[in-house]
């Protein structure tokens, strides 16, 4: 079995700092991360891997520095990296990162099943993957907690739901989001570490995936960023002192003046 | 400090702060206080790899030496001197059958303790034998093609949950600490039970027991080395080991040392950050190179014994003495950079202080340790002459 | 590609260009004469977002070429009204549905076209008059067997094909599972702009373009976002942003029912069933209330505490990731990035120091109380109300004072 995985990279976003004066992001020196919930993704494939033998292809588009992402992939037991890296691709929203995504995945060519994070830390839109499957024409679940099972050419998966689960088979090739209940990813181990260190990665760009220019990076990108600025800092607010049971009254009467209690 | 290690041997510090960080640090407390044996922690350690460090390739293992074992058992007591002893006890356990086994021994046991399948464990210390070593009441009696061990070993780390034990006993009283034998017990054998789990102030989360033999049948193929050599095997065991217990040891005072900087940096007294005061400095400073002392001393003792240096038990007792002194030091002086604060189970350094002290006693007291020195001084100044 | 560069003669050196990047992508370096500075643009970092343009208005040294790949644009003439996608599940409207009526009108008067709402679902006719009294002036309505229950694949054939024939100019949606899900699938369909988990929304006069405010990089910046030169501009909406639209009992309004070519719709899954969550409920996000317990509590029976002062209160419980982790509570109570965003009426944070990841799924809450020894803390700094002391002394303190 064929196992595509879509990851990204992200900031660590432990580190990440805010400048205090201008309120954006400082990034420089922040360092990057494999997107946590792509990690889920990269576990159930290896384990799929484990259990129906196969290959797991780790995927992403990114900047060249990304590839260490992809590396930290393949330390935790994929087999094979691509990255899609281009200028081209600079700016691209979700539709177009979707699309050049597509793209790939139809140059890598089979695949059974397509595993992504349910969303990104960074962008957080959790659109892309559900993108990708309609611009490949599969179809696909979002939010699986669980692969329950996986033959004659069909998958059976639950799809976590605010008020429960509902059970859904599709048949595959499909795409699958999935969330932190799927299971719990591995450390690398240190014979992973070592293949990942030599592998090659295979690197696609713009016109490797044969990709319409038109739908490629800002020109491809059906939105646009009209302005980006820092979410009105919450400033700090009464300090209340006092013996613990004067806190508590002072507090309480606060609470009931603000109409909550 | 740079140590020029390998790229390999990068890898494996970086993957043990990644267990230790990610797997460790979250449960050390509840482990600390709940005493359990942290199962869950042993298979992440054998998914990344890290229990077969050791352990030639040919065995199913990654084929380092001692040094991989100690970087790797630094970087995990940085952050739990207790839960990384699952690896540093197996070590412990396992090297008399590295170096002393036969093929087929090896053969048997070392792949299953590689991919981390199963713990091992070293008993020499008994009630009423601890730095005596010749005063061993352990006895194997042979009988046909079998020997009938008898008697008790204590404080045996990873006891009960280890499946293989080294264990050493008396096979002829008569000729005295030339009358021990090395050999292998396997749990379950009939005979061979478990004593209580012992209570201790640190190190908790290791399992300690008893163990227990009456009349435990077991083959004579679980001879280790030859019958007479069981001192031989303990001691060059031993030398092998100690530089693991010291790296332990210089884990725990790292990991104290890092807690105290970082902890004197945001910690504001008269309007400073307590970092800003020379008595602070002067403190951080000693423990910072304490440390560095002692991560010198252990990584050239390390590389020495794997580059096949055979005269260490001198060196490596040096590593265990001067290592777990300044693990006692660095964390009672990192509790003191706390203050209050540092004797409070809520912050990790009055931990470390307890875990710390363990590495003074065990795998040979200190005092033994400087007895062992002294001879290797005086037998080597006798040579000269 | 774009490209990006500044005009040398023009730059003085000010860094407002720099400061105003979300991506770092400009330094300011000296020059050979050592006077002014002058900005320097990093293009692999570079995302053409323009932000430095509108820093740089005064002296318009910065300058974006836009590719000449001509792109199709469609007539956006063409496209009117707004619509709502009334989401159900098992047969009730979800709650954010109202509250995206509620906006959905307020756009549609500024742009001087009707609100419609979409419904879907199996024998859910009844259900559309809700819709049109809380002003909705047309409901489509597909009511159908095969959409008993949510699956992407016909969900996503019929909204798509209604969208190509009514061409409607905005599409509100819930951001909730349902929606994140099949949303995206459609705009990709569709071809257009998709912007996720607005929490703001306005109309841009001269273009009537539609102003989608969110959330990026985990809350610490706001993005609005524009779909320009595409129709329709979708939106999914965060649930408790926007208020609900207010009933108007006997409103009337058109009610169009739509036919199924069951040939035409492909539905590749099978839904095989529900299992309802039986466990005790944790809506995180749909509370009012929520005390939250922390690293802070120190320990597993800490959260005693909490769900005792979260009863007296009437609130719900969260956590922290670090109690998660420790096995303290259960994840469904994690509030944070890698749990659940809320924005309740109350949040009291209980011995939780605020690291980055926790406050971004919490810090839009509208009163903020931090219960915590160090008054220093990031929780202490941003609350609204901080009570510095002993969580353990402090809190039953206010249980007594509630039940008073």
């Amino acid at each position: 079995m064929n196992i595509v995985v879509l990851i990204k990279q992200v900031p660590a976003t432990t580190d990440v700092k805010i400048d205090e004066k201008t309120g954006t992001l400082k990034r420089e020196g922040v360092e990057a991360q494999v997107n946590p919930f792509d990690l889920y993704a990269v576990e159930e494939a290896i384990r799929l891997k484990e259990k129906y033998t196969g290959k797991v292809i780790v995927l992403t588009m990114g900047p060249p520095q990304a590839e260490k992402a992809l590396r930290e992939c393949l330390a935790m037991g994929c087999d094979e990296a691509v990255l899609v890296s281009d200028r081209e691709f600079a700016g691209s929203d979700t539709w177009a990162t979707s699309y050049t995504l597509a793209q790939a995945i139809k140059k890598i060519g089979s695949y059974e099943i397509i595993l992504c994070g349910k969303q990104a830390i960074d962008g957080d839109t959790a659109q892309v993957g559900p993108g990708v499957a309609e611009m490949l024409d599969i179809p696909h679940v979002a939010y699986v907690k669980k692969i329950e099972k996986i033959g004659d050419g069909k998958i059976t998966v639950e799809r976590m739901m605010e008020d429960g689960y509902d059970l859904i088979e599709s048949p595959v090739p499909c795409l699958l989001t999935v969330v932190k209940e799927i299971n719990n990813p591995r450390l690398p181990s240190l014979r992973g570490m070592m293949f990942s260190k030599k592998a090659e990665i295979k690197h696609f760009t713009a016109k490797t995936v044969e990709a319409d220019k038109t739908k490629l990076g800002i020109a491809g990108s059906p939105t646009n960023v009209m302005k980006v600025f820092c979410p009105p800092a919450r400033t700090g607010g009464e300090r209340i002192a006092g013996e613990p049971s004067e806190q508590a009254a002072k507090i309480v009467i606060k609470l009931k003046e603000a109409k909550i209690i | 400090m740079d140590y020029f290690l390998t790229d390999e041997q990068k890898m494996i510090v970086e993957l043990a702060r990644k267990v230790a960080q990610e797997k460790i640090k979250p449960v050390r407390q509840e482990f600390d206080e709940s005493g359990e044996f942290p199962w869950e922690i042993v298979k992440e350690l054998s998914q990344a790899d890290l229990m077969g460090l050791y352990i030639p390739q040919e065995y199913g293992g990654f084929g380092g030496g001692v040094i991989e074992l100690c970087i790797a058992v630094e970087e995990l007591c940085k952050v739990d001197g207790g839960i990384a002893l699952s690896l540093a006890a197996t070590a412990l356990g396992t090297f008399p059958i590295l170096l002393f086994g036969t093929d087929e021994q090896k053969k048997k046991y070392l792949p299953r303790i590689a991919k981390g399948e199963i713990l091992a464990a070293f008993g020499l210390t008994e009630p009423e034998s601890g730095s005596d070593a010749g005063a061993t009441k352990t006895t194997a009696k042979k009988d046909g093609d079998f020997y009938i061990l008898n008697g008790t070993k204590c404080f045996i780390t990873n006891g009960g949950v280890a499946e293989v034990y080294v264990i050493i006993a008396m096979t002829d009283k008569s000729r005295g600490s030339r009358g021990a034998s090395a050999f292998i017990v396997e749990k379950g054998t009939p005979g061979f039970s478990f004593g209580k789990k012992e209570n201790k102030m640190g190190i908790r989360a290791s399992a300690t027991c008893e163990l227990i033999f009456q009349d435990c049948k077991i083959p004579k193929t679980n001879l280790l080395g030859k019958e007479g050599a069981g001192f031989i095997v303990a001691m060059k065991t031993l030398d092998q080991s100690r530089p693991g217990v010291a790296a332990q040891a210089l884990g725990i005072a790292a990991g104290a040392l890092d807690e105290a900087v970082e902890y004197a940096k945001t910690r504001k007294q008269f309007d400073h950050p307590i970092s800003s005061f020379q008595a602070i400095q002067h403190i951080l400073a000693n423990m910072a190179t304490d440390v560095e002392a002692a991560r010198a001393l252990i990584y050239s003792v390390a590389r020495a014994i794997d580059k096949g240096d055979k005269d260490v038990s001198g060196a490596s007792a040096m590593c265990k003495l001067f290592a777990s002194d300044v693990a006692m030091r660095v964390t009672t002086d990192a509790v003191q950079v706390f203050g209050g604060y540092g004797y409070m189970k809520e912050y990790p350094v009055e931990k470390m202080m307890r875990d710390a002290k363990i590495t003074q006693i065990y795998e040979g007291t200190n005092q033994i340790q400087r007895n062992v020195i002294a001879l290797d001084l005086i037998k080597k100044s006798a040579k000269k002459k | 590609m774009p490209k990006i560069y500044v005009l040398s003669e023009k730059c003085f050196g000010c860094g407002l260009c720099a400061k105003s990047c979300p991506f770092s992508a400009i330094t300011m370096t000296a020059r050979p004469d050592k006077k002014l500075k002058l900005a320097v643009i990093d293009e692999m970092k570079c995302n053409f977002c323009g932000a430095c343009l509108d820093a740089c208005k005064k002296y318009q040294a910065i300058v974006i070429e836009k590719d000449d790949i001509s792109v199709k644009t469609v007539d956006k003439s063409l496209y009117k009204n707004v619509w709502v996608y009334a989401e159900q599940r098992h047969g009730e409207i979800s709650p954010v549905v109202f509250e995206l009526l509620g906006k959905g009108r307020e756009l549609a008067d500024k742009l001087s076209v009707k609100l419609c709402a979409v419904l879907m679902g199996n024998k859910i006719e009844s259900r559309a008059k809700d819709l049109i009294e809380h002003g909705a002036d047309t409901v489509y309505l597909y009511d159908d067997e095969m959409l008993n229950e949510f699956q992407d694949d016909p969900y996503c054939e019929l909204l798509s094909q209604l969208i190509l024939e009514e061409k409607p100019e905005i599409i509100l949606m819930g951001a909730t599972n349902i929606g994140r899900s099949f949303a995206s699938r459609v705009a990709a369909k569709i071809h257009t702009g998709l912007t996720a988990d607005c929490t703001g929304l306005d109309i841009e006069p001269e273009t009537r373009n539609l102003m989608q405010t969110r959330p990026a990089f985990g809350g610490n910046i706001m993005a609005t976002i524009l779909t320009k030169n595409h129709r329709p501009q979708m939106s999914t909406v965060r649930h408790k942003v926007f208020k609900k639209a207010s009933k108007n009992p006997g409103r009337k309004g058109e009610i169009i029912k739509k036919k199924i070519d069951k040939t035409k719709i492909k539905n590749r899954t099978k839904f095989l069933q529900f299992v309802a969550d039986v466990s005790q409920k944790v809506n995180l996000a749909e509370a009012d209330i929520i005390v939250s317990g922390g690293r802070g509590l120190g320990k597993l029976e800490g959260f005693l505490l909490i769900e005792e002062l979260a009863k007296s209160i009437g609130g719900a419980v969260g956590a922290s990731r670090a109690t998660v982790d420790a096995g303290w509570i259960a994840y469904s109570h994690q509030v944070g990035q890698t749990g659940r965003t809320v924005a309740p009426k109350l949040y009291i944070a209980c011995g939780i120091s605020g690291q980055i990841q926790h406050l971004v799924g919490m810090q839009s809450s509208d009163i903020i109380v931090a219960i915590n020894k160090d008054p220093e803390c990031p929780m202490m700094k941003l609350a609204t109300y901080a009570i510095e002391g002993d969580l353990y002394q402090i809190i039953p303190e206010i249980v007594k004072e509630l039940k008073k």
